[in-house]
């Protein structure tokens, strides 16, 4: 199950996103340099690593949130720069903070979260997370649980190929966390490609990219 | 229209916030009209002297007051993600700066200026600068409002920020708060205040094509940590 082409460093046509030659260096200290990887669609992509080690960083950079960029990043196989718009339009984030506005109801968290959503659709989504009669209570009386939730409401809202979650399993309690692993993998049986960091062992396979404190090593 | 519509839904949620906060929208509107109440008892209750100052005391109150609101612009978006969540939209983020913006303005600017005649009221502000100072408020209001974003877009990450934005922006506060003060000294005077308010006019014409573009790439570095 080979994750990243050691062969082939040219060639980035046959995967939705890669990166080649990627540096990161924070406060004079290298968190990973000559970085290389090929995402497909079908994949479950487990970014791992010890804390510090730079997966939020890594995403981060991914997603050009991030602060510099050494190396080059591709989506379709072309530069990241030129299909950003594309890139974006695909594109599903849930970091750290998921964008829960405290003095608003769920519904209308997903209002603005999710635009093209139905008013059914979202009572639907929310009620598949757990939040059935949660509807209409204000944010801010939910549980910090409970309010990542609602933005996991958004794995069934939002008709988005890329997933990449930051944590997701984060102050889910263990139904939450069985029936989110059943997500992804449906997600990725769809062809759709999710990308995400946790310290979770999942049941099945998925594929690793190990971030070192020191070096960058491919385990599989 | 779904290239349009995570704005539309931006502008209702954040409308639909500022609703549910109003008392938050208040503070600004408090100060300026405490600015105006305090002036009175502090220097004189003299109509003639007070006339003469009230052009000033208005600009500078709606001015400070604009200032005090900027700080929570973007503060709350960038605590809670959602600013990461609008930044990775495929529209230019420039148009969500517009919104937040244009939502800075009706919450602030907007009802600044529906107050100030009150406030002229007060400071027996002489009869031919009402319109002045409505007409002034309705240019120069926008322009503090879009200056702002881009100030409050580079400092929304400073936790200790508090001092940083003022003194980044109230020097291109100035030419707004020379030319409106000194448009309705004019009306108070009878003379012709359309050329300050020209001035106004194309500030903000100015600020409108620069301020979001500007503001946009702030909140770009003020995310990149």
């Amino acid at each position: 199950m080979p994750h990243f082409d050691q062969q082939n460093t040219t060639d980035t046509s046959a995967a939705l996103i890669s990166g080649r030659a990627l540096l990161c260096e924070r406060d004079d200290r290298i968190l990973f340099e000559a970085l290389d990887f090929d995402w497909r669609s079908g994949q479950i992509v487990r970014i791992s690593g010890p804390n510090g080690a730079g997966k939020s960083t890594l995403i981060r950079i991914v997603l050009g949130l991030g602060a510099s960029l050494d190396g080059a990043l591709f989506f379709k196989g072309e530069p990241m720069q030129r299909a950003r718009y594309d890139f974006r339009s695909q594109l599903l984030y849930l970091g750290h903070q998921v964008g829960i506005k405290t003095s608003l109801t769920p519904e209308e968290n997903l209002n603005w979260l999710c635009p093209q959503a139905s008013k059914d659709e979202i009572y639907g989504a929310l009620a598949k997370v757990g939040l059935h009669g949660f509807e209409d209570v204000l944010a801010q009386g939910l549980s910090a649980g409970q309010q990542r939730r609602v933005a996991l409401a958004r794995l069934y809202l939002e008709e988005k190929s890329i997933w990449i979650l930051d944590e997701p399993f984060t102050a889910i309690d263990k139904d939450g966390v069985a029936q989110l692993e059943q997500r992804i993998i449906e997600h990725a049986k769809d062809g759709g490609l999710v990308v995400l960091t946790t310290h979770h062992q999942f049941d099945f396979d998925v594929d690793e990219l190990v971030l070192g404190a020191q070096s960058v090593e491919g385990v599989n | 229209m779904a290239h349009s519509s995570p704005l539309i839904a931006l502008f209702k949620r954040d409308l639909l916030i500022a609703f549910r906060n109003r008392g938050e929208l208040l503070n600004p509107l408090m100060f300026f009209l405490m600015v105006a109440s305090l002036f009175p008892l502090a220097v004189t209750p003299d109509p003639k002297f007070l006339g003469l100052i009230a052009p000033g005391i208005i600009w500078v109150g709606a001015l400070l007051a604009t200032l005090l609101s900027l700080d929570l612009m973007f503060k709350s978006d960038f605590e809670d993600g959602s600013l990461e969540q609008m930044l990775l939209q495929p529209q230019p983020t420039l148009l969500f700066v517009m919104v937040k913006t244009f939502l800075h303005w009706l919450t602030a600017g907007l009802p600044l200026t529906l107050l100030a005649p009150l406030l002229g009221v007060m400071l027996a502000l002489p009869e031919g600068g009402y319109w002045p100072l409505i007409f002034s408020l309705l240019l120069g209001t926008p322009t503090l409002s879009l200056l702002g974003s881009i100030g409050a877009g580079l400092t929304v990450g400073l936790k200790k920020g508090g001092m940083l934005m003022p003194l980044l922006i109230l020097p291109l506060y100035i030419p707004v708060l020379i030319f409106a003060a000194s448009s309705v000294q004019a009306g108070v005077d009878g003379n012709s205040y359309t050329g300050h308010l020209a001035f106004l006019g194309a500030y903000l014409a100015l600020m409108f094509v620069l301020a979001p573009v500007a503001s946009a790439a702030a909140l770009k570095i003020s995310i990149a940590r």
